[in-house]
């Protein structure tokens, strides 16, 4: 990866709703105000904020780190939350353990990291069980 | 049809008006589920939903749908419209349902 043009750093709340989905906005209005394509701009901010959303209501929150590069966007999502068991199976579309009160607020789905795989370029799953969770997104410019 | 022209035709309850009223808007597209929205919502779509939340508004805000008219006369928290207003979306509230709303917006981006 080349140097990178600009670097961002956010803290996730745990449990907010409110403000769930600020980083991946901020990320996004930055990105669009430094003119990368529209279609990018968008992987971005879809994968980023699903992401956001899983440390907001699976974790406890987190630490967000974004790197953007002349060549990618690079996101870094780490949380101290209770990991998770089978990545295999959370992969998949409809896999879910939302609970209750988060699903009347419309998540649960089990969409969220198939839509990270689908609008990122890479996807990294670090995970551990009672430790934490790592995601790094990567998307593309070329 | 374009945001604004929505607006004009006075047939939903206006609850904010935000950034992108000459967008064009393409097609109604209905989901309650966030993160299925979040997938497939296409930009410059109006989004029918009853799940009216914060989260709403950023999904809608991150896909970029040309505006969010929430069916069912679904009752909006303060929180809900102040955010509307403050990330710049414009959100409409129908009183009937998800179909019929976007059944009836569909009719009017096919006059
Ligand atoms: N950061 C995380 N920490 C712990 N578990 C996670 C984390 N992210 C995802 N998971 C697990 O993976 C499952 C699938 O995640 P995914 O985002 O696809 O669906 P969801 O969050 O349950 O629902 P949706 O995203 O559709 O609203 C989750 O239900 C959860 O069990
Ligand atoms: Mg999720």
């Amino acid at each position: 990866m080349s140097e990178a043009l600009l670097s961002l750093h956010y803290h996730v709340s745990p449990d907010d709703f409110q403000t769930a989905g600020e980083a991946s906005s901020d990320v996004k209005n930055k990105l669009k105000k430094m003119g990368f394509p529209p279609e990018i701009v968008r992987k971005v901010a879809i994968s980023m904020y699903e992401g956001e959303i899983n440390m907001v209501i699976h974790a406890y929150g987190g630490e967000i780190t974004v790197d953007i590069g002349m060549d990618e966007v690079r996101a870094v999502l780490k949380d101290k939350g209770p990991g998770i068991q089978d990545i295999g199976k959370a992969m998949e579309a409809g896999y879910s353990t939302a609970s209750e009160k988060v699903r009347s607020m419309g998540f649960g789905a089990g969409m969220g990291l198939p839509n990270m795989k689908k609008y990122s370029d890479e996807m990294k799953i670090d995970t551990e069980i009672g430790v934490g969770t790592t995601v790094t997104l990567v998307v593309r410019l070329a | 049809m374009t945001v604004k022209e929505l607006l004009e035709k006075k047939i939903y309850e206006e609850v904010s008006v935000g950034d992108g009223l000459s967008t064009e808007i393409s097609k109604p597209y209905c989901c309650d589920l966030l993160s299925i929205a979040m997938g497939k919502a296409p930009a410059g779509s109006c989004w029918v939903t009853v799940m009216a939340n914060v989260n709403t508004l950023a999904v809608a805000s991150l896909t970029e749908v040309a505006c969010v008219i929430v069916a069912e006369g679904m009752q909006l928290e303060e929180s809900f419209v102040s955010k509307a207003v403050q990330q710049g979306i414009t959100v409409l509230r129908s009183s009937q349902p998800v179909f019929d709303t976007a059944y009836a917006v569909q009719k009017l981006l096919e006059e």
